[in-house]
């Protein structure tokens, strides 16, 4: 195990290397058409390929990666953080508190938030620079995602609230806040990473998916989400493998957050 | 008994004020007050005049709600706007179908989540839990929408995509749980002492895990609600994720506020009642 | 002596052959959504419309090959001089799909109806010329006169998409004179059409018409299944293809799909000139100079457009009436060529600079603006795309900004909060009296600027005066010169951006006989009445 998390560190290192050198590797612009070549197959010129536009995919995988390993493990975190917040501080404190938060965050997860993106981006400015665009939706994602992770917290925290080591730690005289940041989250990691691992990949694809919405990232700038969304009509265009390199990248960087972050050596 | 009637009073609570922020939420909506047919190029201006006229009614979100209730305790739920039929039609008809798409994908993605948490944790191989967290990562950065059309082009059951999208977030969360819960100590102790695997998993692992996982349970039920939508958007399944879709879209405000109410419902239904047995579980266990 | 039983023998087979052959047998096709109304008058949506033209009968029927009216229900009619009313001569013995006879009667009903202030259906409004109301005159079961406020252009024409119903019958609007009517229909599954067993058309060896016993109408929104589905041969026919599915299929099974040139629908994009539009003051003196919009329109390259994203399926556009018009169009109009250096020129006739590689104005201001578009629309998004593109080479900035249909509609109809929006123009009528509220300076339609007091511009009060005048004539000569130079002027101010005239794009499966699909809708079913199903075999595309 410990070679496999060294070659997922080795592979997150050269992803995020070969996102920074985007400028150095890319073949072309990631905006560059092409038009002679639009749709066309791997080529020497074109290592993946061109879209529809005749634009290098290769040069948009790499550019792409820049936005969504950036933004997407920020939004993660965030709404990680605030799972934690709402969760962790409801199932500690019990009682009406505990009910009042997860009635809220019942609340929050049954609304269709659907609409209150499109009242922000009605009340973005049209002309918004694309990184800002993207950036917003990231931090909406991780804003609204924390709900159902904060559910699982609080149910963590409500049962190891009662347990022998938390009353031992409060008998001594630990503070209420300290006991809770040292004592009791820390046993809420398998939780806390498995929502900072789930959320990675979700928000990458729902970025994609809320253009529709005028928000996500804006053409030119290419995403992963918006490369993987050209998967959508192999029903009708057939099976271009080509077409896998965002999938096949995000799987193995994804997999690779769960393996470097999960630091349990049960296995031999 | 007391204890019943506050959580059914405190849900109905929840549900009034799920359906006033929701019908609130679409009025804000950019679009609300607006019709495709606007553009008919052939309309005259007394016309749309008339369609602008038709959502006015609506403009006050305080009436309309007040509206909705009354009609509501007299079992009308209105009209829908887009398509032009009763909501509570619509949603006898569908509810049926996303309750059996969603229920199966669910108990589908549980099995394959549980039964391939437990295996990777129980195997203690580096070689299985890298399997797995693959697995789960495939299926995790495969957008619903594309497994939904697979699913439809090799003619498969569509509640498999549903499961295909719990199950690596059921996964994830089991897998640590359980990875967390045999690092503990005295379940080392255990297997050195000999105690079967399956003993150690039901008699000391589920116990202490129980409560979270009961929780991962109440919003996996969220989870499949979710992926229904694209699931039957796309599969063309005449269910409530298909009819929030196009409700959304058409900015359908009795529809929408009814599917909010639905899907409150059920959430809290699923949540309140992973809670009750959370606890449950947690007396007897004790 | 022995041949002549074979040969008789052999006669009998090949008839029997073909008559099984022109019998009998189920249309599938898809409709994208469920329809909002089965009441013909009331039709504004696509599926809907599709029901209306399989089971309405019509007075006269546009030919959607030759683009003329012909008789269906009316045997002949005439027009007034003043343009003001119009006489139907209608056909004996007929009646409708539940037996009840067809007369004078129900023309007179369904005008009635049609022309009601609260129905407010866009075929109704298709005949409002004037205040007043509409009168019907029944002169005797077979013949009619109905009489307008005011001379209505086109009039005759019109009549094509008002199906007759019944004013007798208890169950008025499933009551059909077409070729089908309504069978069953399942929400969001299938509407049936069965064959009408009344239907008074034969065809020319005096066969009761339709060929076809039903047509049955899957609902799917989606066009990846509905392509899939044609492929598997689970239906027969895709009325509109998407240009890349077109090419697709076309490598498989050339001889299924078809191309048939130029269709009525446009692709254009306009900027917001609106007084009141929340956009910064400089920006609004760019979009009202016409310089400014021709440049852009030069800018643009229109062959790219055409053979990128439409795959060479599409041509590049002049003007708002495609060739596939065949009467009005203007032949003496050709799209603008791509002239980013012309377009330069025109620029700087108007204060325009090249800072660097960015467009300054006058003030200094950078040259950039969003273009909206409705999401979803794969077409428009990457036309956009290409036109950022290619404005980017003469130093403008574009933002290329996707909405949910319902926000852009917000926008370009209500807050006017946009600063250039990228459309189509859907031209199901070929008169141009069709588009009056388009043309109109005072009208809802006119997206660049709608709902003007008074004209703002000389060249808006000129196609204000044409519109009016060619509605007011009824002869064809003059309504074209009219609406010739209604043509030339947009051409020349460019509120609209014409891009490209979209091909008429479908699929039809070999099992579909006598099949020939049009540049008019309905493209591939127009002649339903004649297509059959031939026997079938194993029919995977």
């Amino acid at each position: 195990m410990r070679r496999v998390r060294q070659f997922a560190w080795l592979l997150l290192a050269l992803t995020v290397l070969a996102s920074l050198g985007a400028g150095v590797w890319a073949p072309a612009d990631y905006a560059m058409q092409f038009r002679e070549v639009p749709n066309s197959p791997p080529s020497h010129q074109h290592l993946l390929g061109t879209d529809e536009l005749g634009r290098d995919r290769f040069s948009r995988v790499l550019y792409g990666t820049r936005i969504s390993l950036l933004m997407a493990p920020a939004a993660a975190l965030l709404s990680t953080l605030l799972a934690t917040l709402v969760g962790g501080v409801a199932g500690y404190l019990g009682g009406w508190w505990a009910r009042a938060a997860m009635g809220a965050t019942d609340l929050f997860l049954s609304m269709p938030w659907l609409f209150l993106l499109l009242v922000v981006r009605a009340m973005m400015p049209l002309n918004v620079a694309p990184v800002t665009s993207v950036a917003v939706t990231f931090l909406l994602l991780g804003l609204l995602g924390w709900a159902g992770s904060a559910r699982v917290l609080c149910a963590g925290v409500r049962s190891l609230h009662d347990s022998d080591f938390v009353l031992q730690a409060r008998a001594s005289g630990l503070h209420e806040l300290r006991l809770l940041a040292i004592q009791v989250l820390p046993n809420l990691k398998p939780v806390l990473l498995a929502q900072f691992w789930i959320s990675i990949p979700v928000f990458i694809i729902s970025e994609a998916n809320l253009g529709i919405l005028g928000l996500g990232v804006s053409e030119p700038l290419p995403s992963w989400g918006s490369l993987l969304r050209e998967m959508e009509s192999f029903t009708s265009f057939g099976f271009e493998a080509w077409k896998l390199a965002p999938l096949v990248l995000l799987v193995l960087v994804v997999s690779s957050f769960q393996i470097i972050l999960s630091q349990e050596e049960v296995y031999a | 008994m007391a204890k019943i009637v506050r959580h059914l009073a405190a849900m109905a609570a929840v549900v009034l004020l799920g359906g006033l922020l929701s019908a609130t939420l679409v009025r804000l909506a950019p679009g609300f007050e607006v019709d495709e047919q606007q553009l008919d190029a052939r309309l005259s201006s007394e016309s749309v005049q008339a369609l602008r006229q038709a959502r006015a009614g609506d403009r006050n979100i305080v009436r309309f709600y007040l509206h909705y209730l009354g009609r509501a305790m007299r079992g009308d739920l209105g009209e829908s706007r887009t398509l032009n039929r009763p909501v509570r039609e619509l949603l006898s008809e569908r509810l049926p179908v996303t309750v059996r798409l969603a229920g199966l994908g669910l108990l589908a993605g549980w099995l394959c989540a549980v039964l391939l948490a437990v295996g990777a944790t129980m195997a203690r191989r580096a070689a299985c839990d890298l399997a797995a967290t693959l697995l789960g990562g495939i299926f995790l950065s495969m957008p619903a929408a594309v497994l939904a059309l697979l699913f439809v082009y090799a003619n498969a059951p569509a509640c498999l995509v549903i499961a295909l999208v719990v199950f690596p977030k059921v996964f994830s969360y089991t897998r640590n749980l359980l990875a967390r819960s045999y690092e503990s100590p005295h379940l080392v102790t255990a297997y050195a002492k000999g105690v079967g695997p399956l003993r150690i998993l039901l008699w000391h692992v589920l116990p202490v895990t129980g409560a979270q996982l009961l929780a991962v349970a109440g919003i996996s039920v969220s989870i499949a609600l979710g992926a229904a939508i694209p699931v039957e958007a796309l599969c063309g399944i005449a269910g409530i994720g298909q009819l929030a879709w196009q409700a959304a879209l058409g900015r359908d405000l009795p529809l929408l506020v009814n599917l909010t109410v639905l899907v409150t419902v059920i959430t809290l239904a699923a949540n309140w009642g992973s809670e009750f047995a959370g606890q449950s579980f947690k007396t007897s266990a004790a | 002596m022995k041949r002549r039983p074979l040969a008789l023998f052999l006669f009998i087979l090949l008839s029997l052959a073909a008559a099984l052959g022109q019998s009998g047998g189920e249309l599938k096709f898809y409709v994208h959504s469920d329809p909002k109304t089965f009441d013909p008058l009331a039709v504004a949506d696509d599926a809907s419309e599709t029901i209306r033209y399989l089971t309405g009968g019509v007075l006269l029927r546009v030919n959607r090959r030759t683009q003329q009216a012909e008789p269906e229900l009316a045997t002949s009619w005439t027009i007034a001089r003043d343009g003001r009313s119009i006489t139907f001569n209608l056909r004996q013995q007929v009646y409708y799909s539940d037996g009840s006879p067809f007369s004078a009667e129900d023309v007179a009903y369904t005008m009635q109806r049609l022309m009601d202030p609260g129905l407010h259906s866009p075929t109704g409004d298709a005949f409002r010329s004037g205040s007043g109301a509409v009168h019907s005159h029944v002169d005797s079961p077979t013949r009619i006169t109905i009489t307008f406020p005011a001379p209505v252009a086109g009039l005759d024409k019109l009549f094509d998409q008002v199906a007759i119903v019944s004013s007798r019958s208890a169950n008025k609007e499933r009551a059909a004179l077409g070729p089908f009517y309504v069978a069953d229909y399942k929400p969001d599954s299938y509407v049936l059409l069965k064959r009408n067993p009344n239907y008074w058309r034969r065809d020319a060896a005096g066969r009761q018409l339709p060929y076809l016993e039903s047509v049955r109408l899957g609902i799917q929104p989606n066009r990846d299944i509905e392509m899939m589905n044609f492929r598997r041969g689970e239906i027969d026919l895709i009325n509109w293809l998407d240009s890349e599915y077109f090419d697709r299929l076309a490598l498989q099974s050339p001889a299924l799909v078809h191309d048939a040139g130029p269709g009525l629908d446009s692709e254009q994009m306009w900027f917001n000139q609106a007084p009141n539009a929340p956009i910064p003051a400089y920006k609004r003196q760019w979009f009202r100079s016409t310089n400014f919009r021709r440049a852009v329109s030069q800018a643009v390259n229109r062959a790219d457009l055409s053979r990128v994203v439409y795959g060479g399926h599409a041509q590049p556009a002049a003007g708002p009436i495609s060739p596939a018009n065949q009467f009005w169009f203007n032949s003496k109009l050709h799209a603008p060529s791509y002239d980013p250096t012309g377009a330069l020129r025109l620029l700087q006739q108007e204060g325009f600079r090249l800072q660097g590689t960015s467009l300054v104005d006058r003030e200094g201001h950078g040259v950039e603006f969003s273009i909206i578009t409705n999401a979803g629309n794969k077409s428009r998004e990457r036309m956009a795309t290409m036109m950022q593109q290619d404005l980017g080479k003469i130093g403008i900035s574009v933002h290329v900004v996707t909405l949910d249909f319902a926000s852009l509609l917000e926008r370009i109809t209500e807050s006017y909060n946009y600063e250039g929006a990228l459309l189509g123009m859907a031209n199901t009528d070929l008169d141009p009296n069709a588009q009056m509220n388009l043309w109109l300076s005072s009208a809802e339609n006119h997206q660049w600027n709608p709902k003007q007091k008074s004209p703002e511009t000389a060249w808006e009060a000129e196609i204000d005066r044409l519109m009016r005048e060619q509605a007011a004539s009824l002869d064809p000569a003059k309504r074209k010169a009219c609406f010739d130079r209604v043509q030339e002027i947009a051409v020349e101010q460019q509120p609209f951006i014409y891009l490209v005239y979209k091909n008429a794009l479908s699929a039809v499966s070999a099992t579909v006989a006598n099949a020939s699909p049009v540049v008019l809708r309905p493209q591939t079913y127009w002649n339903i009445e004649t297509l059959s199903m031939r026997l079938q075999t194993a029919s995977k595309h």
